[in-house]
């Protein structure tokens, strides 16, 4: 289920890339980071039902736990994500505001001989 | 403690840049004395890896495959070393190169967190910090390149965001992949397993993409083209600074992923750098030749010249990887120090485009000879370093039989004389054009802090093609070490 959802996630994402207005490319950033974020915590495997903590010491380890490592891999990677839209939505405020348009066909000034 | 202080001192001025607020003095002077300081940790730590070898130090005491890794090998040091050095000067150069606006929005503070990622990059011994470093080091540069605010910078900032924001997401998908696959992240660890497995197939999807993410911010082709429209856009100081930094740590994380982890290199993947490395070379030079604004030639060349380091890969023998990088650092001075020169050229002209400049050789011989230090250092004239770092590449070609790649590293070599000498001849030789008016705010006298550091980096083209023989010594133990990575698992994995 959680795989589809990928699927689903890197589809859209990508095609929102593609389109022509600014918003939607920083959509299809988010999109694209958290369909990597979901990507690191299924190839990881999942453990279901079962938290993450290590028994004390001396004490006996009872049952199966779960990886924490993914976890703690997905959240810095959350956290870099959410400097990242912040950021992108800077950008996209600072831009609209100094050109007055959205449209990604607009942008290729700096690309003129 | 001697192996986080890449890290901590940036981290440290950051802290107290962020302390004194607003006030331009102070910015600078805790700046530019933090970036001095980071240098001559470099040194210390050069020093102490050429006495005691590789540095390990595991951050919290955790044992290595399990904690986070600092390793520092020889590699990592001289890269740190001539990092630093670069950015010391270009730090010295931005003192009067960057206007006191941008100051105030503190240049300097993210000035210093690219550095804290670029130190943390070179000396990560996971993939995952190494993700976070890089990260760090993508946004701080996405501030810088869009600090200011004006039209082109925000354009250009969006293909450079967008473009090394994939790149960011590829790589950590890479990096979800192989834990999955193999359960561990450390790269010492990891250079084990898969040396062990003979499932080692199973690891190419990882491979790929990891190759696709560094691929992205080395700007090597298909993956070039956010570099050229987003370069020339921010104050060149900012340029310099990136040109010298950012793209060579992607070739870093190539290099040190590959030799880590293809053993013996099959076939595909030579062929493929191989293939790679010519086409950035021809592409980026030919599309410099049809440039006329002094910024986008040199960023086109970047281009060409990541194909050489790329090339210096794909050969693979210890004597090549030692070439290639030989002229990674070759590459690093004269490519910030001819993008300097470019900035005095349009502090003196007001203008960057070479059709509307002319006749500085009359005017200003010693800015000629600045600029003609890197300049003939890139195309590669000897003495300069340029020379040696191709020469030994070519060797290296030879002495691998890649008959057709080094020939087309020699004519892509060639290409790049006759961009040089477009630029010198435009600006300096050719009479200046009737039209030229000197804008009045431009001051006449050069600011003394702008010409030092471009002086310093001429001469140190120069210093280091002298210096070539003894460089090379040192860089072949380097390549020595990336040759055999048993020293650097042993090292790493070693109980304390």
């Amino acid at each position: 289920m959680l795989s589809i959802i990928t699927g689903v996630l890197y589809t859209a994402g990508v095609y929102l890339l593609l389109r022509r207005s600014l918003v939607k490319l920083i959509l299809g950033i988010i999109f694209l980071s958290n369909a990597t974020n979901l990507l690191i915590f299924i190839s990881a495997g999942m453990t279901e039902g079962k938290p993450a903590f290590v028994a004390k010491e001396g004490a006996e380890q009872t049952g199966q736990m779960a990886d924490p490592l993914p976890q703690a891999l997905v959240l810095t990677a959350i956290v870099i994500g959410f400097g990242i839209v912040a950021f992108t939505l800077a950008l996209n405020y600072k831009y609209h505001k100094q050109t007055g348009t959205y449209d990604l066909d607009q942008v290729k000034e700096t690309d003129k001989v | 403690m001697i192996t986080a202080l890449p890290i901590l001192i940036p981290l440290m001025v950051v802290i107290l840049l962020l302390m004194v607020g607003r006030k331009v003095y102070w910015l600078k002077l805790i700046g530019i004395s933090g970036a001095f300081l980071l240098f001559l940790a470099s040194l210390l730590i050069f020093y102490t890896v050429r006495q005691e070898g590789i540095l390990v130090s595991q951050a919290g005491g955790w044992p290595a495959p399990y904690g986070i890794t600092l390793v520092i090998d020889l590699l990592s040091a001289l890269m740190l070393l001539i990092s630093s050095f670069t950015a010391f000067l270009v730090g010295v150069y931005a003192l009067k190169g960057i206007d006191e606006k941008r100051h105030r929005f503190r240049f300097f503070l993210f000035f210093h967190t690219l550095m804290m990622g670029v130190g943390g990059a070179f000396i990560a011994g996971d993939i995952f910090n190494m993700y976070v470093w890089f990260e760090v080091m993508v946004m701080s540069s996405f501030v810088l390149i869009t600090l200011g605010s004006e039209k082109q910078q925000l354009e250009g900032g969006i293909k450079y965001v967008t473009m090394n924001l994939m790149g960011s997401f590829l790589f950590l998908a890479g990096i979800g992949l192989i834990y999955g696959k193999t359960g561990t992240l450390n790269l010492a660890d990891l250079s084990m397993t898969v040396r062990e497995s003979d499932q080692t197939f199973l690891m190419n999807s990882s491979f790929i993409l990891f190759f696709m993410g560094f691929g992205i911010k080395a700007a090597i082709f298909p993956f070039f083209f956010w570099l050229p429209s987003s370069y020339h856009t921010p104050p060149v100081t900012i340029t310099a600074l990136f040109a010298a930094l950012l793209t060579k740590v992607g070739v870093y994380g190539m290099i040190r992923f590959f030799t880590l982890y293809i053993t013996d290199i099959n076939p595909f993947w030579q062929n493929l750098l191989l293939v790679l490395a010519a086409l950035t070379m021809v592409i980026g030079v030919l599309t410099a030749a049809s440039q006329y604004d002094i910024r986008r030639i040199l960023s086109f060349h970047i281009i060409s010249q990541i194909g050489y380091m790329i090339m210096g890969l794909g050969f693979y023998s210890a004597f090549a990887l030692a070439a290639a990088l030989f002229f990674m650092m070759h590459n690093i001075l004269a490519k910030t120090g001819a993008f300097l020169v470019g900035g005095l050229i349009q502090e003196k002209t007001g203008s960057f485009q070479l059709k509307s400049i002319g006749g500085l050789f009359k005017e200003h011989p010693w800015l000629g000879l600045f600029f003609f230090l890197p300049a003939m250092a890139l195309a590669g004239v000897p003495p300069l370093s340029g020379f040696f770092g191709k020469f030994f590449l070519i060797k290296g070609g030879f002495e691998g039989q890649h008959f057709l790649t080094t020939a087309i590293a020699i004519w892509v070599s060639i290409v790049t004389m006759f961009s040089m000498i477009k630029i010198w001849n435009e600006a300096y030789w050719k009479p200046a054009p009737k039209d030229l008016h000197q804008p009045a705010s431009h001051p006449l006298r050069l600011k003394r802090t702008m010409i030092v550091p471009v002086a310093v980096l001429g001469f140190s083209t120069l210093l280091f093609g002298l210096s070539a023989g003894w460089f090379m010594e040192v860089l072949q133990e380097a390549a020595q070490v990336l040759k055999q990575p048993e020293l650097y698992i042993e090292a790493v994995l070693k109980p304390v």
